[in-house]
């Protein structure tokens, strides 16, 4: 995947709620630099100038065609060691700024509640939304085609490595990143809960609610979501303006 | 070729009536319906090994993609099984994912596509957009145990603490930095192949 380098300058823009709050500190810092041409058609949109306001809904970055669409599902799926969560939410928010923070955790709400996997269901919903049905389907195929080649590849050579030592050894250092790179989205999302209807201390409250009965109790999702998001949910409807 | 398995069209059709079957109830995951795929799979109809099954899971989860992608392996072995010649055992291996594949992500994805386009439409309602708000602190929670979940197969912290150590440089950096996450798959590959962690 040489084609896409590792940190491209469009990487490092503020989120557009960020930038509309403080527009003019965070100038110097968005001076663009060098783009690879891959990435043109995605940051030009974003490209933040003192005399654009990129907070306005109507310019928000987008995937501009389905096969962009593809391309992006198929990468991030590609990053996803130990699962795809934590590439989602960089890859789609931080990076490609296609959805904000609020609306990640909105859809990846919706996408464990329902049945099937849930980095399939979100790719459905991102899909759906930009190019309707035709969307849906081809983020999920972006999703899982390419991956699935490279599974039954691995699956294929395993046998004459998965017991060499540097393998094994690699694979629990990935291992350990990849519960650090969930752990730090986590935080990341925590951040935007100071914006929370319920107000920060009840969030917290549930956050660790939830927490404590996965991890600790080990408690069954299916009892978990209808009773502590049913509580959320009815304390948060209160809250809201009809 | 006396261990091969004859799968008639009847039972490719049966495995996937199974996985449609079981494709609504994949609720938390595709993995927490492993255990009944154990059943039917292995137990039952005896078209896995034991071994096979347990690679598959491993193979998946250190791979990269969604940890989906076992169910596809499980048919890709499933297939395997079948074949008695090289490249009729490879058509069947892909014969096995498609069926597989294509049963287990039909049924739930129609779902997620219909709910997606009600919500869309009823957003404005009180009651969605309570729904959307209220679960992100549970969002939050789960996400943060999925990550506590991952971390505990490190083992004994008094032993293992240099892999503690690496998850916990991670979260930091992945909280307050934009590096990118390759950096970081590549750096906990590097000290682990080199047996520093």
């Amino acid at each position: 995947m040489g084609i896409f380098p590792l940190a491209e300058p469009v990487y490092r823009h503020p989120s557009p709620r960020l930038m509309a709050a403080s527009h003019s500190a965070m100038a110097p810092a968005l001076q663009p630099g060098p783009r690879p041409r891959t990435m043109a058609c995605l940051a030009a949109p974003a490209m933040p100038t003192a005399s654009i306001d990129t907070s306005s809904i109507g310019e928000r970055p987008r995937p501009h065609s389905l096969r962009e669409l593809f391309w992006a599902f198929t990468w991030l799926a590609l990053q996803g060691f130990g699962g795809v969560l934590a590439v989602v939410q960089r890859e789609l928010v931080d990076r490609r700024r296609w959805m904000t923070n609020e609306e990640f955790m909105e859809d990846w709400a919706a996408a464990q509640i329902l049945p099937g996997p849930n980095v399939v269901n979100l790719s459905i919903m991102v899909g759906d939304r930009h190019f309707g049905a035709r969307g849906a389907l081809v983020a999920v195929v972006g999703m899982l085609l390419l991956p699935m080649l490279l599974v039954v590849a691995v699956a294929a050579v395993y046998a004459v490595f998965a017991t060499h030592p540097m393998v094994v050894g690699a694979l629990r250092g990935m291992g350990a990143v990849a519960a650090g790179l969930v752990a730090g989205v986590g935080c990341r999302l925590a951040a935007s809960l100071g914006r929370h209807p319920l107000g920060p201390l009840p969030c917290g409250l549930i956050v660790v609610t939830t927490f404590a009965a996965m991890s600790v109790l080990r408690l069954p999702l299916a009892w978990v979501l209808p009773v502590v998001g049913g509580a959320a949910c009815a304390l948060t409807w209160r809250k809201l303006p009809a | 070729m006396t261990t091969a398995l004859n799968l008639q069209p009847v039972d490719w059709l049966n495995l996937f009536l199974y996985y449609l079957s079981i494709s609504l109830l994949a609720v938390g995951g595709a993995i927490a319906t492993a255990p009944d795929m154990h059943r039917f799979l292995v137990e039952r109809q005896g078209w896995l090994t034991d071994v096979q099954f347990n690679t598959s899971i491993v193979i998946a989860q250190s791979a990269p993609g969604p940890n989906v992608l076992f169910i596809a392996l499980l048919g890709w072995n499933v297939g395997l099984n079948t074949g008695d010649g090289t490249h009729m055992a490879w058509a069947a291996g892909a014969l096995g994912v498609a069926v597989c594949m294509v049963g287990i992500m039909l049924p739930s994805s129609l779902l997620t596509w219909a709910a997606t386009r009600w919500a869309h439409r009823n957003r404005e309602r009180r009651s969605v957009r309570a729904f959307k708000q209220g679960m992100a602190p549970l969002v939050i929670g789960l996400i943060l145990a999925t990550a506590w979940v991952l971390g505990s197969a490190h083992g004994d912290p008094a032993r293992d603490w240099p892999l503690w150590l690496l998850s916990a440089a991670t979260t930091l950096l992945v909280w307050r930095t934009r590096i990118h996450l390759l950096w970081l798959l590549g750096a906990g590959a590097l000290l682990g192949a080199l047996g520093w962690v």
